[in-house]
């Protein structure tokens, strides 16, 4: 990573020396969350020992300096996602979060009897369950961008079905199921051309590779800082101002207001009016050292060993018999789901554990995609750039292990 | 041993290799499927009782983990002979002590169930061991009611019906 071998890099991250069942730790569970390198830890224990206080509000030098903090680190959002403004940069506590706002903000404003909010098949329940609530809400309907059998949108589909009742297109940037990366700047054209708007869910893209939402174009991003080596319980919401400008507030509370009477209230500037209640200062400032960190490595010694890594992943589990790798799209991310002929995924997780590698199993919150592939759930493993090729090569040994155990 | 071993004891990958009473129960009603959607897994039983009011046996179909495969088909030998209140209190046992409701030790009083004390150290596998054994709850008669009467409705479906 840049000049750095991936041993080096892995020194960054207190966690990954220890053991688990009395092996190494081989973390391959990323796309749940990542780990957190020490310059991460650091930065919030010297914000707590140092300088903590509530943001926006007191005049003394504490507040002052937790408020600088606070809106220099939004701006260093603002810079990574190259959005124009940081007025444009929504603070909220994930992915999910950021979601719900436009799908009952956005929804409230600009949804109306009839329309169709647009979603794909491959959505996390995060960015579908929120437009399940919104439709329910405004009388719209759900459509679906059907799946190609390699696991891609099948974007000729969806434009022969598309109708001027389409309002948003919501979906997924990378799949946390079968790691297709979609084009999401082709489909934001298709849909501005349409008059549609498009929410990009950027919770397994970010982290990966550079996204930049001037490029994109699309009108909302949402992501979370967990799975970029950030803290939890921070996440963003990038949104066109344009768009922020004329949705009403979601939550009520301080910080949003502008002025409040007994009957009534009016509401601060962007990004504030979305912002109710005390922050997550620490996850603010959590979140821009896990930036500096990645932009320190440079994305794209990043992508290239994450990519390596999937290639020689899918090259060793392609080895083991009776295992079927879920997704083959061209483009892909560092995931990827399998089972193991009829062993439940559940067994074949446990199995692992054992072995001190962590992986997920499941249906990954994606259950509408578990019924397409038609499996109760699979494994799944996900790579960062501080995971190695031994990593797999024990992924691979375990997994004959298992078909042997469970045979 | 350690809590591998512990979870996966002999008897229970025997169970789990070769199930017993399993069958293919295409006559249960969709909606008599219990399912655990956090893994995916289902189960549907077919429970039949006698004129006396025991149950004269269990059958299961399904798909699942070790673990719950195991329990489903340890449970259909365990309730045999059984009378409906008894197979109630039996599940109930059984769930409450892997729960932590009840002491774990509880489970040695069971024979065979005794196996499954091991998925007590594993909060996110009880789920899987209970599963046949919330599905016997929604499938027997009614207390006291002999015959296989109507039982209570399976949870709700996914969107798509299935």
């Amino acid at each position: 990573m840049g000049a750095r071998t991936v041993e080096d890099v892995r020194e960054d991250f207190p966690i990954l020396d220890r053991t688990v069942h009395g092996r190494p730790l081989a973390y391959l569970d990323n796309a749940a969350t990542s780990q957190k390198p020490r310059a991460v830890l650091d930065a919030i224990r010297v914000y707590y020992e140092r300088g903590n206080a509530n943001v926006h509000r007191a005049l003394h030098a504490l507040g002052e300096e937790a408020t600088a903090a606070f809106e220099q680190n939004r701006g260093k959002v603002q810079r990574f996602l190259n959005a124009s403004s940081k007025r444009e940069i929504v603070f909220t506590r994930g992915t999910t979060e950021a979601i719900n706002l436009v799908a009952s903000a956005w929804g409230d404003r600009f949804l109306k009897k009839g329309d169709v909010v647009l979603v794909t098949d491959m959505e996390h329940h995060s960015n579908l369950v929120p437009w399940q609530l919104a439709c329910a809400r405004k009388g719209c309907t759900l459509a679906f961008i059907p799946l190609m059998p390699d696991g891609q949108l099948d974007l000729a589909a969806a434009e022969r079905e598309w109708t001027d009742r389409v309002r948003l297109v919501a979906l997924t940037h990378v799949s946390n199921v079968l790691g297709t990366v979609n084009d999401v700047k082709a489909i934001t054209a298709i849909a501005h051309a349409r008059g549609a708007v498009v929410l990009v869910d950027g919770a397994q893209s970010v982290p990966h590779f550079r996204v930049d939402v001037a490029d994109i174009g699309c009108d909302f991003l949402a992501f979370s800082g967990h799975k970029m080596c950030g803290p939890m319980g921070i996440g963003i919401l990038y949104g066109r101002e344009q768009l922020l400008e004329q949705m009403p507030p979601w939550m009520g509370g301080g910080e949003m207001i502008s002025a409040v009477w007994r009957e009534k209230s009016t509401w601060n500037e962007l990004p504030y009016k979305f912002e109710a209640g005390t922050p997550n200062v620490e996850g603010a400032i959590g979140l821009g050292a896990a930036i500096d960190y990645l932009h320190g490595l440079e994305f794209p010694a990043i992508e290239a060993w994450e990519a390596e890594l999937t290639r020689y992943a899918l090259g060793r589990l392609s080895e083991i018999p009776a295992l079927t790798i879920y997704g083959a799209a061209p483009r892909r991310g560092a995931v990827i789901s399998f089972n193991l002929g009829a062993i439940h995924a559940h067994d074949i997780a446990q199995y692992l554990d054992k072995e001190g590698i962590a992986v997920r199993a499941g249906h990954h919150c994606a259950q509408p995609l578990m019924r397409l592939l038609d499996v109760p759930g699979t494994a799944r493993a996900s790579f960062s750039f501080y995971n190695t090729f031994s990593e797999i090569d024990r992924l691979h040994d375990a997994l004959l292990g298992a078909a042997e155990f469970y045979a | 041993m350690n809590a591998f071993d512990d979870l996966y004891q002999e008897i229970v990958l025997d169970h789990y290799r070769s199930p017993r009473n399993k069958a293919r129960l295409d006559d249960v009603p969709e909606s008599m499927v219990h399912e655990n959607p956090s893994c995916g897994d289902s189960i549907k039983l077919e429970v039949v009782v006698n004129d006396d009011g025991k149950l004269q046996g269990v059958r299961f179909d399904g798909r699942g983990c070790a673990i719950s495969t195991a329990s489903a088909s340890l449970m259909t030998e365990k309730l045999k002979g059984l009378t409906v209140v008894e197979a109630r209190a039996y599940a109930e046992q059984f769930i409450r002590s892997l729960r932590g409701d009840a002491p774990v030790e509880a489970l040695d009083d069971m024979g065979d169930l005794a196996a499954f004390k091991g998925v007590a150290q594993f909060p996110v596998r009880v789920k899987c061991a209970t599963l046949a054994w919330h599905a016997l709850l929604l499938s027997l008669p009614k207390a006291g009611v002999p015959k296989a009467a109507e039982a209570a409705p399976g949870t709700p479906r996914g969107l798509d019906g299935r």
